[in-house]
């Protein structure tokens, strides 16, 4: 835990931070509302004599009392898919609607992606894309398991993405712009600790730096293939300020976008505008951090963000 | 063989819309939309306007996608559009279990009633003998769950036995 010193003086209570850290975290899985309703779900778990909790702050959240949900019926069903329960956070946030056109720039393997085309009632289109191969066949299970059908899977750098395939002849960039983007990067993971006690052992600040340069190259491309007016997501599941007020701030100065406040129901704090001998934009403090010991849940940090015309 | 000389070859590394009609046809051997509609209208009642919003393409010989979004025809450089759906191009058309799960819940025919014994039976991947006076094919086992006759897959029913046709990966004790 020695590399969250450095959050000594920004998380509200560290002693509770630390002792949440230290514990274990409970399965969740989101109900697939494609193919069953938590009612559904809550019966078929108990019929095989597994009781389930719902969470408060969002109705597709349950926590069944199993430590193999994997070999239950509503997931054989794709009733139900394993996901954290913070994990459900920015495609609610993201609040995508049927018929949109939706990318998912860091996708696999695929929680968020289907619960944005279950969210969108699997119409529309959803660009699900990652760089890692490997990491795409898990979300192409996950599609297929779950009955995803409004999903288009690529395997590009989300940080010069091209839209060259979704383009007819005749059409350019502008012409399949996207109205949202979900960018759940790929960050230090500080915030599973809970769930892979390991997660920090491979913990150093260049990686947070060259991560975090990888982040600011993949929002400024979501910004950049989003109409205007259009919403994009940004999240990660880690604590550092690099990887997520900075690089909003860099994004910030860079893209015509502005950070913009929305309702979490659940208990967080503000993005931090001062960390270490850095400040960021005000707008920041839009963004919302979610601590372990806030909601007995794993870490995580969204920022909904509006692209403004240029 | 007159009329095949002058389609294309199927091209397996993108993505081709099926054709509406035969009339439509501009590669050899492709399925066509309406093919693929009476196929699962004969084979398991499912009405064709369960697919009113779907597109069907082609990515492989014989490997027919459905897809309900919005995609240029042809697609190049994307790994996959929708999910697998049915297997052409083969003299028994053959569904993908992950089609049988999402849309077998419209089936009115050939769908074979299990009990939960049988049902776990048939997702471990274990064949079983079964009395049914049905027609011998491709059918879609059923069990309840939570009150609902929920399509657990897709079988092969051959001479009192039915054989679990559900890919290992998604094989599962139960
Ligand atoms: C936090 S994970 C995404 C989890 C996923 N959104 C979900 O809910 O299942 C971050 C992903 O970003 C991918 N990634 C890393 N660098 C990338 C890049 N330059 N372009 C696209 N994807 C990248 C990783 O392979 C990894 O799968």
């Amino acid at each position: 835990m020695e590399p969250f010193e450095r959050y000594r003086d920004v998380v509200d209570d560290y002693d509770a931070f630390l002792a949440a850290c230290e514990r274990g975290l409970p399965m969740a899985v989101r109900v697939n509302t494609l193919r069953a309703t938590p009612d559904e779900v809550v019966a078929a778990f108990e019929a095989e004599g597994v009781d389930v909790e719902r969470v408060d702050w969002h109705p597709h959240v349950l926590v069944p009392d199993t430590d193999s949900p994997g070999s239950t019926w509503p997931t054989y069903h794709g009733w139900a898919h394993g996901q954290e329960e913070v994990s459900a956070i920015p495609a609610t946030v993201l609040d995508p609607q049927p018929g949109e056109r939706v990318w998912d720039a860091c996708a696999a393997p695929g929680s968020k992606t289907t619960q944005l085309s279950a969210m969108m009632n699997d119409e529309g289109t959803v660009v699900a894309n990652d760089n890692n191969l490997g990491r795409l066949s898990a979300l192409r299970f996950n599609t297929e398991r779950l009955g995803v059908t409004n999903t288009v899977v690529t395997n590009q750098d989300a940080r010069n993405f091209s839209l060259k395939p979704f383009q007819d002849e005749d059409e350019d960039d502008e012409d399949v712009a996207f109205d949202r983007v979900l960018v759940d990067a790929p960050c230090s993971c500080e915030g599973t600790i809970r769930k892979n006690p390991d997660a920090l052992d491979n913990w150093n600040l260049g990686h947070v730096e060259q991560v975090a340069s990888v982040q600011k190259g993949i929002l400024r491309r979501a910004v950049q293939v989003t109409k205007p007016g259009g919403t994009i997501v940004y999240s990660t599941c880690t604590f550092a300020p690099e990887e997520n007020e900075a690089v909003l701030d860099h994004v910030l100065a860079e893209e015509p976008v502005e950070v913009v406040d929305y309702d979490l129901p659940l208990e967080h704090v503000d993005g931090l505008t001062e960390f270490e001998s850095d400040s960021y934009d005000p707008q920041v403090t839009n963004a919302k951090r979610v601590y372990p010991h806030h909601n007995d849940t794993g870490g995580f940090f969204t920022a909904k963000l509006e692209v403004t015309a240029e | 063989m007159s009329e095949n000389d002058q389609l294309e070859a199927n091209d397996g590394q993108q993505f081709d819309r099926l054709p509406e009609t035969a009339a439509d046809r501009e590669v050899e051997g492709r399925a066509t939309r309406e093919a693929v509609l009476d196929w699962w209208d004969e084979r398991f009642g499912v009405d064709p306007s369960v697919f009113e919003n779907h597109s069907f393409w082609e990515k492989g010989a014989g490997k027919v996608w459905v897809f309900a979004g919005d995609l240029p025809d042809p697609t190049r450089d994307v790994e996959a559009a929708g999910i697998t759906f049915l297997r052409t191009r083969q003299e028994h058309w053959k569904p993908t279990t992950d089609a049988a799960q999402r849309f077998g819940r419209h089936a009115t025919k050939n769908t074979i009633v299990l009990d939960d014994a049988e049902a776990k039976r048939f997702v471990a991947g274990d064949d079983q003998d079964l009395e049914w006076d049905g027609d011998w094919g491709y059918v879609v086992p059923v069990h309840d769950v939570a009150g609902r006759q929920e399509p657990l897959g897709v079988g092969l029913y051959v001479y009192d036995e039915l054989k679990s046709m559900v890919p290992k990966g998604r094989q599962r004790d139960v």
